[in-house]
């Protein structure tokens, strides 16, 4: 069965929107999301990146490699995480995105398949 | 990953409001908004954290620690003047915080009691800095628009700044002036959760249990423990003894009527009516005596059919000449049904339908649609059940209100 990766894009600025007294209901609906994945079979790994700059790694200019920090701005949108599904295509693999609460929040998901060929 | 949603919202508001007064306290009142952004930071991080991992060990001590290194990050930015990315400066010496104490809550009641804001204004500031109320809780509990509320907070915040206000806990003669405005806000809170506002729970139990932790704390504090702070400690202990009655097992509310009396908290309410003793021993009649009076009723009261209704109305009549309001009408209507019958109650219930503060309150429609029922008149009740329904209410009361509706064809 193939694979997709869900990329989580997540904006910080977005969830500090969220009132105090709703995100114990937000919490809940990520995590029922997750659990019917796992329940259907449907997850195979996810995890979440951390909130730093993370690096960036170029070839340099004399052939030797240069090392940076990646871009990162607190309110700006960030990789917030990835989940790797198994559909047998894009269509279920969206299908399964679309239950995710994330979109609800103000957050983008990109389905990439993942290449076993 | 254990934690219940109850238990969740309890760590999200209750928690929030206490570290807002704890770094209240660190940055000063002039700070709130401060204190405020990085406790919002802290949530939204625990928010985008915990939806992966799930919640850790010790929750409370996880935010505790986001928020406080996320208010260090910001005083070291600020005394350095807010330097251009880069700039060689020195690292500033260490900044060390007091850990969170409990009564900082109360504590920071009191700062936003200032004489200078007027009682609306405070008991706003309370709402939202201590009680992590959103501007949309706040309007419903004021029964006003949110555009209102929030241009409240915003004049009251640049306000604070203005006065400078210091943080201190007021020297008892001033306190006793302050008292009003965090009863205000405490009743508030409770009567917030009493009644959760949509979604799916009945009761808001985070909120309810801080309201009674509080008016249990300024009743137990000789400097607060005034007949009308015990007269409101007496009000939600007798409220919320009722608490395990309030749901049938399928969730749907269940109305004073309904409810199995033999599973009210019976020590909580020994507790209510001792405050209530202590409450006599002032000279005036508070709001809070005369909601606690009518608590105390049904508390004190065999079964439903055996409560004295004359007392009650006469309990509302008073808070009527007293403390008037839409709400208070309203109930008042429904104890007038109760002793004199559907008919009496509807003629004072129908006049308030003109009231506009009254359109978005699905009980003022569910009391409604239950005289008109009872009064011999399933259409007219069936168009109140069906306006309730429209607001959107919490999901126990939708299922009364679905069951009262179908019993009117």
């Amino acid at each position: 069965m193939p694979k997709f990766m869900l990329l989580l894009h997540d904006s910080p600025s977005q969830a500090r929107r969220i009132a105090p007294g709703d995100m114990a209901k937000v919490l809940g609906e990520y995590r029922a999301w997750s659990e019917k994945l796992r329940a259907a079979g449907q997850y195979d790994d996810g995890n979440k990146l951390a909130d730093d700059a993370g690096r960036i790694m170029r070839p340099g200019k004399d052939g030797g490699i240069s090392v940076t920090d990646g871009p990162f701005a607190e309110t700006k949108e960030l990789l917030g995480g990835y989940y790797i599904v198994v559909a047998p295509d894009y269509d279920a693999a969206v299908e399964i995105a679309r239950g995710s609460p994330h979109l609800k929040y103000g957050g983008r998901i990109e389905v990439r398949r993942v290449d076993f060929t | 990953m254990s934690e219940s949603a109850p238990d969740l919202d309890r760590l999200f508001r209750q928690h929030a409001g206490r570290l807002v007064a704890w770094l209240g306290r660190v940055f000063g009142a002039g700070r709130l908004d401060l204190a405020e952004d990085v406790v919002q930071d802290a949530l939204a991080e625990a928010l985008r954290a915990w939806r992966w991992s799930g919640v850790p060990d010790r929750p409370e001590a996880w935010l505790a620690a986001v928020a406080r290194n996320r208010a260090i990050d910001r005083l070291r930015r600020e005394a350095r003047g807010l330097p251009a990315p880069d700039a060689d400066v020195a690292p500033p010496p260490d900044i060390v915080l007091p850990p969170p104490l409990a009564d900082d809550t109360l504590r920071l009641m009191f700062v936003c009691g200032h004489p200078a804001l007027g009682e609306p204004v405070q008991v706003t500031l309370m709402l939202k800095t201590v009680c992590s109320f959103s501007v949309e809780e706040i309007a419903a509990a004021f029964l006003a628009r949110p555009t209102a509320i929030a241009q409240r907070l915003v004049r009251a915040k640049a306000r604070i700044r203005a006065l400078g206000l210091p943080f201190t806990v007021p020297e008892p003669p001033e306190m006793a002036s302050r008292l009003a405005p965090v009863l205000r806000a405490l009743y508030l809170l409770f009567d917030a959760g009493y009644r959760a506002r949509g979604g799916d729970l009945l009761v808001r139990d985070a909120l309810c249990e801080e309201a009674l932790r509080l008016s249990e704390l300024l009743a137990a504090e000789p400097r607060t423990a005034t007949p009308e702070a015990h007269a409101l400690a007496a009000l939600v202990d007798l409220q919320h003894a009722r608490r395990p009655a309030r749901q049938a097992e399928d969730g749907t509310l269940l109305t004073l009527d309904r409810q199995d009396r033999s599973r009210w908290d019976q020590a909580m309410i020994a507790r209510g009516f001792h405050h209530l003793e202590a409450a006599r021993r002032g000279d005036r009649l508070s709001a809070y005596h005369l909601e606690a009076g009518i608590a105390a009723a049904h508390a004190a009261a065999p079964s439903f059919e055996a409560t004295d209704w004359p007392a009650i109305v006469g309990w509302y009549d008073a808070l009527m000449a007293t403390a008037p309001s839409p709400v208070i009408a309203v109930n008042r209507a429904v104890a007038v049904a109760m002793r004199d019958g559907p008919a009496a109650g509807l003629a004072l219930l129908r006049p308030l339908a003109a009231d506009a503060r009254l359109g978005g309150y699905t009980l003022f429609h569910a009391a409604l649609g239950e005289l008109e029922r009872r009064d011999g008149r399933p259409d007219a009740a069936a168009a109140a059940f069906q306006a309730a329904l429209a607001l959107r209410p919490n999901e126990p009361e939708r299922r009364l209100l679905e069951q009262r509706l179908a019993g009117c064809t």
